[in-house]
């Protein structure tokens, strides 16, 4: 499933390069890939029939670019298409010249309207308003309390009476006036869309409140019958927008698209995580990426372009490979990564990434303390880190502040690291034929010789000056399409 | 200081990134279709060019609850584009892709759908060609895929008490509710029931489980909102041993099956229910009906986590059809046990697997 769709789609292209532009036959080849990637995202059937014809329409007569392969080309318009689908016109959000400007929430049970609503109220509060909680969830047991103590956390005030939803959501307007708050937010009770007295009541609700906003809270992990109860809320309420919940998770997050191709209005929040402050507007571009299974490799790789000289990287890779990475080597590296971001937001990025990695936790204090720990070492033990015994163990562990296991610790793991990413380059190494190979493990012996004597007297570890643009195709050894988890 | 080893792989990766972004651009792009998809994806084909010849995409109407009505008539539009591709002298390809989308449709997935739709295929290639065999042998399929599970929920068989059932989930399935219900029907039958607030997460879900705790006459153990719910859960096994009390009913606060803290905190949570007097006999996991395919991640997540013993499907009286618990009985051998079907105390039922199947096509 983790397969880029670039990927699926490069054996449909490899027999077109060098004519103009993109035929039907061409197109139709790839919309297979396209439904079934949009299928096993839970997008809804209808939608994903309406998807594909708008994306062929539009991919079809598109002349082929210079610059990216006809698979990217499609990719590209599949996620602009995408986008737009989901993105569209923005929610301008105006606040009412009479306050209070009322928002109402609804949808289905265990949507996360009531943890939303807060979470809505900390938003507000942060735009500068004094927003109301109004707890008209009277169905489910202890649901005001919940939203009394989130409201507590948050710091806003809520309203509720007991018994009539559709009295106290009126009476919390009057509240609003005489208490001065100026945002009316009212967390209503989970329904199913066919419960029509249920419904009945929502729309009790909103007649009582005439609200500003009404917003459909979605869950993410929603499968097929999304569309169904989107469908029915809009025809009952006139919705103005939609919250997405529950996107912290592995979703896909297809549910999103198919509301908004039935509801047709504006994903306004995307709630990314349990804690309050993990709510934010809405970013059609990076659910697009999400719902197609990419990950977000296009800014990966801009992000990384544009941190790592590529000239460099390529050599530290092909030390990588063969087994010559150095702790420097490994110590610059880990620093322009750094510089990229957060770490586990690039994991995220990357497909195919185990799950135990995504999910590590990793904490900057950590980094730093590895980081003392290399800066203490000699250049000659950084280089060949088989050197440090002991007494370099107590030395560098003392220069550092950590215990010499610590130091210990450090260097088998780099080790084990090295010896494994030396068995990847060798498994290439063996398959690729010499004459397609940018260099030859004898050149590169050399190079490896040359720039160890650098080290030694102090020098960078890799060689100055430009080195000569390889005339082959690039490759690296290892770096055969199959061998590279997510680049297959 | 296994991080050593994490950002290593991570510094690795970025360099295949980079290396691999000029290889690309270098090179002519070639790969190999995905071997296995191919079927898969000519399915995917075959039922979105039947929707766009306009042979379907009508939507449930609304209507008024109760059980096996709605369910049959929240079915009732999706058998109507079934019956006119069903209704010819023999199978055509037409009636198979008709199927396959209402599969598609009830969120059983492509994958799984077209296992079945092939099985069923094999079926009737012996039985005979009428449409009313494609569909006999349909059912017939997805009867044998979801039958054969015990799905009695057990208890201690030592003769020793408490016996612990774990209820576990992603956030907002049903968990508590399900409680609330299941703590009233086992009281009913005479067992002694303590319930277990182990959801000290999520703001009030004690106070919910105390309602459901004071309309079921049973008893509750609760701690403080942020306490380690492992403690929560050990002291109510302990109170429901010196109570006598044949049942623990324990709460955990909803969780993503992609925190690995979280899930390591549920692992703990199992570990010390059973250091007591307590012995887990049920770890059930919650799963609402209208999730699409993420609920088969979820379920083999918690299934290798905590060792999950039964599915409880909630949320099946709305028009949502709960179809991936196909995958999830099929893949993982994890068979529903009880079906939530609303918000009342009495709204829960056993699981059966002929009025599932009939529910999804019955007319």
């Amino acid at each position: 499933m983790f397969e880029t769709l670039t990927d699926r789609f490069e054996s449909a292209f490899s027999k077109l390069r060098g004519r103009g532009r993109l035929s039907a036959d061409d197109v139709d080849e790839t919309l297979t890939e396209i439904r079934v990637a949009l299928l096993e995202a839970d997008v809804n059937l209808d939608v994903v029939t309406n998807l594909t014809a708008r994306i062929r329409e539009r991919a079809v007569g598109e002349e082929l670019s210079r610059a990216l392969n006809p698979a990217q080309q499609v990719v590209k318009i599949v996620l602009s298409e995408l986008t737009s689908s989901l993105g569209g016109e923005q929610l301008a959000l105006t606040y009412a010249s009479k306050p209070p400007t009322v928002v109402l929430l609804a949808g289905l049970q265990g949507a996360g309207k009531t943890t939303n609503a807060a979470k809505l109220a900390q938003w507000f509060l942060r735009q500068g308003r004094s927003p109301l909680l109004v707890g008209a969830d009277l169905q489910r047991p202890a649901a005001v309390e919940q939203l009394r103590t989130l409201g507590g956390h948050v710091g806003v005030p809520v309203f509720s009476r007991p018994r009539n939803p559709v009295k106290t959501a009126s009476a919390s307007l009057a509240e609003a006036t005489r208490t001065g708050r100026d945002v009316v937010i009212v967390d209503t009770a989970g329904r199913l869309a066919i419960d029509a007295e249920m419904m009945d009541q929502v729309r009790r609700i909103s007649k009582a409140v005439k609200p500003h906003y009404t917003f459909l809270v979605v869950d993410a992990t929603a499968g097929q019958d999304a569309v169904t109860s989107a469908r029915a809320f809009h025809d009952s309420l006139a919705l103005d927008g939609v919250i997405l919940t529950k996107l912290d998770g592995d979703t896909r997050g297809g549910a999103a698209l198919s509301v908004k191709e039935v509801v047709g209005r504006p994903i306004a929040f995307a709630s990314v995580g349990e804690k309050l402050e993990d709510f934010e507007p809405f970013h059609p571009d990076r659910l697009a990426s999400r719902i197609l299974g990419m990950g977000d490799v296009e800014t990966l790789i801009d992000k990384a372009e544009s941190a790592f000289e590529a000239e460099e990287a390529e050599q530290t890779a092909t030390r990588l490979l063969e087994g010559t990475f150095t702790l420097d080597d490994f110590l610059s590296t880990m620093q322009q990564v750094l510089g990229m971001g957060n770490l586990r937001s690039l994991m995220g990025m990357m497909p195919g990434v185990p799950r135990e990695l995504r999910s590590a936790e990793i904490d900057d204090g950590r980094i730093s303390r590895i980081t003392g720990m290399i800066h203490s070492m000699t250049p000659a033990e950084r280089a060949d880190p088989d050197i440090i015994d002991a007494s370099r163990r107590q030395r560098i562990a003392a220069g550092s502040g950590c215990r010499p296991a610590d130091v210990k610790s450090l260097i088998d793991q780099f080790k084990q690291m090295r010896s494994m990413m030396k068995g990847l380059g060798g498994l290439g190494a063996k398959r690729a034929s010499p004459g397609s190979r940018g260099r030859s493990s004898k050149q590169s012996g050399r190079a490896k010789q040359r720039s160890g004597a650098q080290r030694r007297s102090g020098g960078r570890t890799t060689p100055k000056g430009p080195m000569p643009a390889p005339k082959t195709p690039l490759t690296l050894p290892g770096l055969e399409k199959g061998d590279w988890p997510g680049f297959n | 200081m296994a991080l050593v080893l994490v950002i290593a792989a991570v510094a690795a990766l970025l360099l295949v990134v980079v290396a691999a972004a000029w290889v690309r651009r270098r090179r002519t792009a070639r790969s190999v279709l995905r071997g296995g998809s191919t079927a898969v994806g000519e399915l995917a084909d075959r039922v979105v060019d039947r929707v766009a010849e306009g042979a379907s995409g009508a939507v449930a109407e609304p209507g008024v609850p109760s059980l096996r009505d709605h369910l049959g008539r929240a079915r009732a539009a999706l058998v109507g584009s079934l019956a006119p591709a069903l209704d010819r002298p023999s199978i055509s390809q037409d009636a198979w892709t008709a199927v396959t989308e209402a599969l598609i449709r009830a969120d059983v997935g492509l994958a799984t759908s077209s296992e079945i739709v092939d099985a069923a295929m094999a079926r009737v290639e012996t039985g005979g060609d009428g449409p009313a065999q494609a569909m006999a042998a349909l059912q017939a399929e997805l009867r044998g895929r979801l039958g054969g599970f015990d799905r009695s929920l057990a208890r201690r068989s030592d003769g020793g008490h408490p016996s612990v059932w774990l209820f576990v989930g992603v956030n907002g399935t049903g968990k508590t509710t399900t409680i609330g219900k299941l703590a009233r029907r086992e009281s009913d039958r005479g067992a002694g029931v303590v319930l277990a607030a182990g959801d000290t997460f999520r703001a009030a879900a004690a106070d919910q489980l105390a309602m459901w705790a004071e309309r079921s006459s049973a008893h509750i153990v609760r701690g403080a909102e942020g306490a380690d719910p492992a403690s929560v859960v050990f002291d109510a096994v302990e109170s429901a041993a010196a109570r006598d009390a044949d049942l623990v009913l324990a709460d955990t606060a909803g969780r993503f099956h992609t925190s690995q803290n979280l899930m390591a905190e549920l692992q703990k949570v199992r570990r010390v229910a059973e250091k007591g007097s307590g012995v887990v006999t049920e770890t059930l996991l919650v799963l609402d009906a209208t999730t699409g395919q993420n609920g088969l991640a979820q379920a083999r997540q918690f299934t290798e986590a905590v060792d999950v013993t039964g599915v409880v499907l909630t949320k099946l009286d709305g028009s949502a059809k709960g179809g991936i618990v196909v995958s999830v009985q099929t893949e993982l051998g994890v068979p529903v046990k009880l079906v939530g079907v609303g918000e009342g105390i009495a709204d829960l039922v056993p699981f059966d697997e002929s009025e599932f199947v009939d529910a999804l096509f019955a007319q």
